[in-house]
């Protein structure tokens, strides 16, 4: 497991940096993404309500799990046309940090702002439990902070996270080095029964091609406290926040 | 006079349908031999107050691609009927 790491400080900032957590109706992890943002000293979540405009100067945008329209029609495709989809969709496109988890990776998709789609998962069920995954990327803005190729052990907790996409995405994804994270099985192997979902490749997460969207189906803020089980989150959080305080 | 937009949206045949899968066994456990596959897909209505049949076929289209189906996983069809 993942040493708690440390290298955020304070004194690190002039002031509180802001990170906005994005809350679609039917969002259910805004609560506890919000809570493991605010554990970091010197990052100030706020909450942006999908009808606002306002990003409230955030230097990063958290779109979190949960169930947004109901899932509706598909996961993700109504809040993609929510008001401040279209904010959050230029911060993106001007290069600022976006992570979508679970319901916010089907949303980063259907937005088309990564590529591919979830269809529903292989065994027709919906899975809550704990895997593995291994960063196999980390030399990304959410990653940079992991050992190479480290194990983690993190909950996923969803219906649709089989990831698809035709096969000329996805040897563009390997070819660019897109695929950040894969399910492994607890000793790190990537093999097919440790694919909880039936995705292509075990593809657990994806990076655009400039590298500031970030979409998983595990859950990192679930992972990010000792009394939750695993700290192995964390360290996704601390890449990104140590990279917005440094620019 | 208005136009119904009857829009149907399938999962592409690549793409593994677990509901159709569980309906088709369903059907086959309650003893429907001749019965080959199932397919779940969704069918949509959609009122558009166009009097012009080529524009109500153009809104049906760009609503079938922009929001109704995913292009990546699924397909529709599109059909018009003045009402």
């Amino acid at each position: 497991m993942l040493e708690l790491l440390t290298t955020i400080k304070r004194s690190d900032f002039m002031s509180d940096i802001t990170v906005g957590v994005v809350v679609f109706p039917g969002s259910n992890c805004d609560h506890d993404t919000e809570h493991a943002v605010a554990s970091f000293p010197g990052i100030k979540p706020v909450m942006l309500w999908h009808n606002d405009h306002d990003l409230q100067g955030a230097k990063a945008i958290i779109l979190p799990g949960g169930f947004s329209y109901g899932d509706y029609l598909r996961a993700g495709s109504i809040a993609r046309f929510s008001p401040i989809m279209k904010e959050v969709i230029e911060f993106a496109q001007k290069g600022f940090p976006v992570l979508g988890i679970c319901n916010g990776f089907q949303v980063l998709l259907e937005s088309g702002l990564l590529e591919g789609a979830l269809s529903r998962n292989r065994d027709k069920k919906f899975l809550c439990c704990q895997t593995h995954i291994r960063a196999v990327n980390g030399s990304t803005i959410f990653t940079s902070l992991y050992p190479e190729d480290e194990l983690l052990s993190i909950p996923i907790a969803h219906g649709e996270g089989n990831y698809f996409a035709p096969p000329e995405v996805i040897e563009r994804l390997e070819e660019h080095q897109q695929i950040v994270f894969k399910y492994t099985d607890a000793g790190g192997k990537i093999t097919d029964e440790a694919n909880p979902n039936g995705s292509l490749k075990n593809i657990a997460g994806i990076v655009n091609r400039q590298g500031n969207v970030l979409g998983l189906m595990p859950h990192p803020e679930r992972a990010s406290e000792k009394i939750l089980g695993s700290l192995d989150g964390r360290g996704l959080f601390e890449s990104l926040f140590l990279h917005i305080a440094e620019v | 006079m208005p136009y119904i937009a009857k829009i149907k949206v399938t999962l592409r045949q690549s793409i593994l349908d677990v509901q159709g899968k569980a309906v088709d066994h369903a059907l086959k456990n309650l003893g429907y031999r001749t019965v080959e596959s199932a397919r779940i897909g969704k069918y949509i209505e959609v009122t558009i107050h166009e009097t012009e049949l080529a524009e109500a076929e153009r809104i049906g289209n760009e609503i079938s691609q922009k929001l109704l189906s995913n292009p990546v996983m699924e397909n529709y069809s599109l059909e018009l009927v003045q009402i």
